[in-house]
């Protein structure tokens, strides 16, 4: 008994990304532009970050609500639609999505369908950190929500796994309800520490103990040494996925490195009309990122109304360890946009190469520091050296 | 009925979560609400006796009975003459029908116990000879390349299988909270928060409790891990209860795809062994380990279970392996040195154990409470004037069934249904509203969790955890 309608463009998720192309594609008269958020309020994870910096360039003052202000008016002023609390459960075709919301079950089709649906953190079951189950166990996500939108009550004693910039996030945020952060706990040699809390590196969380509530953790660090923190509360920062739920079952092609669709230049993912932006590519990033990577699917979202057919995949482009993914990593249209590239150990001005059936097709020396919570970016000249109906290009180091 | 945290309790059945309990004896007080002692009070409750069921925890079915691996077992490898394999194979047939009456979700998979080596394979016309025993004529061994084609993604090195098709998933959350339910609404008072600390005997019982007293003339022990401990305050030592715990990963429901049947291993000289099943909930569950511990409070998981279970996991079905984790849980079974249920009655003290429970007790408790009840008849309870329970329809967690977010009507009678809150598990606010406003009410997020799925899935929280938290309290206050 759903209903079923018809739409020119369904974005689906309201964050940077989402809003961004949608604003653009509106703008640009694309026809009935409607973005879809399963949240009460749109905005995605911003909504959330009390903390500055947000914007592009960067503004101090702009935190995450303002922002999430200035992406939807520019949406809803372009003349998209944001349609909030209706949540895309699946699919009854290749552009048609199944949607519930407090008005129904829906079937809505596309001339193209824009999945924006962004990142989570991976909690501590999927970090497989053993030990009890209690209660006070968060994510950064959760935090954020739990203090800015909801006020709850948080522990006094609070232990930050990760020493990420999302951790000094979650940092400020257990001060600002209250909490002492007795530690920042990181399995990595080094990381940038917040004045006041100490930063235990090359140290993992080994158990976590309390019966109801959390009453401590283990940590382990590699030389061996051992021991319990005292706490109520433990967040895990960090370690991103994207929510890819929708994309696989959809039947879009994921990407083994960044768990995302994997997308070409043009955002194009393996289904045709289907285009995926956004933190769902790659995990997050910042928000201006996600937005620019919105703005720029705009442009062939509208080739492909235009009628511009669906090109074939092209050869993937994957990386060798230590690096952990590439975004896009597809390589239909060649030297479209800049690549994101992500690294599991810090590397001090790494020779990157790449190289397509033993042929090496680029090589180059980047005079930076590659940590492993930021991406590299990388100008995609040198894939038009790409043999189009070749094998895997595969990024290396030296 | 009544909830009430004061312990002011009305005529008809009652929760009562804190205070002091009622004065007056009850007909019979069964200890533990597991999804045996619910049972028992749902089958006590057709009688027209005061009955009480009480619990240290808030919740039923909130010690053993949560952690259970909910595989509901034809009884095919039991112990051919126990009485595990009578009630078993009872309570298969009854737990099935009930389920199709109040809700409880049941997929019948099947199962396949898959040969990895010789000696498995081996072992298989022994296992289907054993079966035939039970009383259980479907079990056939199928060839490797049958398997093959039945589960695709399964590792390489599978010789065959046994073929038991009437194994099935079901939903070992709401199964107690059913029983529960049905038997408050029945007239049972249902007291949590009460830790029995000592009975005293003479014509009747007086039970010691965290909550103070309560009388009773029957008493019946379905303690789970703790049913040794009240039978030594009844002066019996028949059995020793060491947990035995089983550690559990629960992965993603986009794994659903990779397995279509329950895969059991093909039981050996060290125990029953690992197996992966789909859930009633749409994951895929990689356990139990079995590591036999003194504390029965370890529930927690360590690094080498979890590590032993991936390896495991590993060989049986390798792309599940690639797939993200979404719980890791351990469950403690309450193991006895004896390979049979230890459900022991003493007339003479009107007091009845059901002890000795292992994870077939999820599948027996139908037919174990028929049983207990037997037994409490044969110790001089009456039993005449027995009725129907009031019947109860669950709310349904089940994937394969048509659950509130995709139900047209529903959402059109009640918008609250379309509203969804936890995004992973697809739960909506109007399930929520109604797992606290129900008979059994959830005495933690956690117990909200098992009524409705909500912060069960992927996100652990990083969605929705705030707002089904905030939900929660606004629900308790």
């Amino acid at each position: 008994m759903s209903r079923d309608r018809g739409v020119d463009v369904l974005v689906v998720g309201a964050g940077p990304a989402g809003l961004a192309v949608a604003a653009r594609l509106a703008g640009a008269g694309a026809g009935r532009v409607e973005v879809l958020e399963r949240d009460q309020e749109p905005g995605g994870i911003p909504r959330r970050c009390r903390h500055g910096g947000f914007g592009d360039p960067v503004r101090p003052w702009l935190d995450g609500p303002a922002y999430v202000r200035q992406a939807l008016r520019a949406a809803t002023a372009a003349g998209a639609t944001v349609r909030t609390g209706v949540s895309a459960t699946g699919w009854a075709g290749p552009l048609t999505l199944e949607t519930t919301s407090p008005a129904g079950l829906e079937r809505i089709t596309a001339r193209a369908v824009v999945l924006a649906t962004g990142a989570r953190e991976r909690p501590r079951s999927a970090r497989l950190v053993p030990g009890t189950r209690p209660a006070g166990v968060l994510t950064t996500g959760e935090l954020q929500q739990s203090v800015h939108l909801y006020g709850q009550d948080i522990g006094r004693r609070a232990v930050v796994v990760g020493a990420e910039p999302v951790a000094r996030h979650a940092v400020h945020t257990l001060r600002r309800a209250g909490a002492q952060v007795v530690a920042m706990v990181t399995d990595r040699p080094r990381g940038a520490a917040v004045p006041g809390v100490p930063l235990l590196t090359a140290t993992t969380l080994g158990e976590l103990h309390g019966r109801g509530r959390l009453s401590g953790v283990t940590v382990r660090h590699a030389d061996g040494r051992c021991g319990i923190l005292t706490c109520d509360t433990v967040v895990f920062t960090g370690d991103w996925i994207p929510d890819h739920e929708l994309a696989r079952r959809g039947g879009v092609a994921v990407d083994p490195g960044t768990r995302g669709p994997s997308v070409d230049a043009s955002f194009r993912t393996s289904a045709p009309g289907v285009f995926a932006v956004g933190n769902l590519l790659h995990g997050v990033e910042r928000a201006a990122t996600a937005a620019a990577e919105g703005h720029a699917a705009a442009v062939p979202v509208l080739a492909r109304l235009s009628g511009e057919p669906w090109p074939e995949p092209g050869p993937v482009l994957t990386v060798r360890a230590p690096l952990l993914w590439v975004a896009p990593n597809r390589l239909t249209d060649p030297g479209r946009r800049p690549l994101l590239l992500r690294s599991g150990e810090p590397l001090t001005a790494p020779v990157l190469t790449a190289a397509q059936d033993g042929r090496l097709l680029w090589r180059r020396r980047f005079p930076v520091r590659m940590a492993p919570s930021r991406s590299l970016r990388l100008a995609s000249a040198w894939t038009d050296r790409v043999d189009r109906s070749g094998g895997p290009v595969v990024l290396g180091i030296g | 009925m009544t909830v009430t945290g004061s312990g002011a309790v009305t005529a008809r059945g009652a929760v009562t979560t804190g205070g002091a309990l009622p004065a007056g004896e009850y007909d019979v007080t069964v200890v533990g609400a597991g999804v045996v002692g619910t049972a028992i009070a749902r089958e006590l409750a057709r009688l027209p006796l005061r009955i009480a069921l009480v619990d240290a925890a808030d919740d039923v079915g909130e010690g053993t009975s949560k952690a259970n691996t909910a595989i509901l077992h034809t009884g095919f490898d039991a112990v051919p003459g126990s009485l595990e394999s009578r009630l078993v194979r009872d309570g298969y047939r009854l737990l099935s029908a009930y389920a199709a009456e109040t809700g409880i979700p049941v997929e019948p998979l099947g199962a396949l116990l898959v040969a990895w080596d010789e000696e498995q394979l081996a072992a298989l016309p022994g296992l289907a000879e054993k079966a035939v025993r039970n009383g259980y004529h479907a079990a056939r061994i199928v060839p490797a390349a049958e398997v093959r084609a039945r589960e695709p993604e399964l590792g390489p090195g599978a010789l065959g299988a046994l073929d038991v098709p009437g194994e099935s998933v079901v939903c070992s959350w709401t199964t107690p909270l059913a029983y529960a339910t049905q038997a408050v609404r029945s007239g049972v008072h249902l007291h949590l928060n009460c830790r029995v600390r000592n009975v005293l005997s003479d014509q009747a019982h007086t039970l010691v409790t965290s909550r103070g007293p309560l009388r009773t003339r029957y008493l019946v022990n379905a303690a789970g891990l703790y049913a040794d401990e009240i039978d030594r305050l009844l002066g019996h030592e028949d059995f020793a209860v060491t947990p035995r715990r089983g550690q559990l990963i629960v992965f993603d429901e986009l794994a659903r795809g990779l397995v279509r049947h329950i895969l059991l291993p093909v039981p050996g000289a060290l125990g029953k062994g690992v197996l992966v099943s789909p859930t009633v909930y749409g994951n895929v569950m990689l356990g139990p380990t079995a590591e036999d511990l003194d504390d029965k409070t370890d529930t927690g998981s360590t690094a080498g279970g979890l590590a032993l279970l991936r390896e495991k996991g590993r060989r049986i079905l390798p792309a599940l392996l690639e797939e993200e984790v979404t719980a890791v849980y351990a469950g403690l079974r309450a193991a006895t040195g004896d390979d049979d249920y230890a459900i022991r009655s003493h007339p003479a003290q009107r007091y009845v154990t059901a002890g000795g429970i292992r994870s077939t007790g999820l599948t027996a408790s139908m037919a174990i409470a028929a049983h207990v009840v037997e037994l409490l008849a044969e110790a001089g309870l009456a039993v005449s004037g027995a009725r129907e329970p009031v019947p109860v329809r669950m709310p349904n967690l089940g994937e394969a069934f048509l659950r509130p977010y995709r139900d047209a009507g529903l959402i059109a009678r009640d918008p609250e249904y379309g509203r969804i809150v936890c995004h992973c598990e697809r739960v909506t606010r109007g399930e929520i509203r109604d797992a606290l406003a129900s008979t059994v009410p959830p005495g933690s997020p956690d117990g909200l969790r098992r009524r409705t799925r909500a912060r069960a899935g992927r996100c652990q929280g990083f969605h929705c955890g705030a707002a089904v938290r905030a939900l929660f309290e606004e629900g308790r206050g």
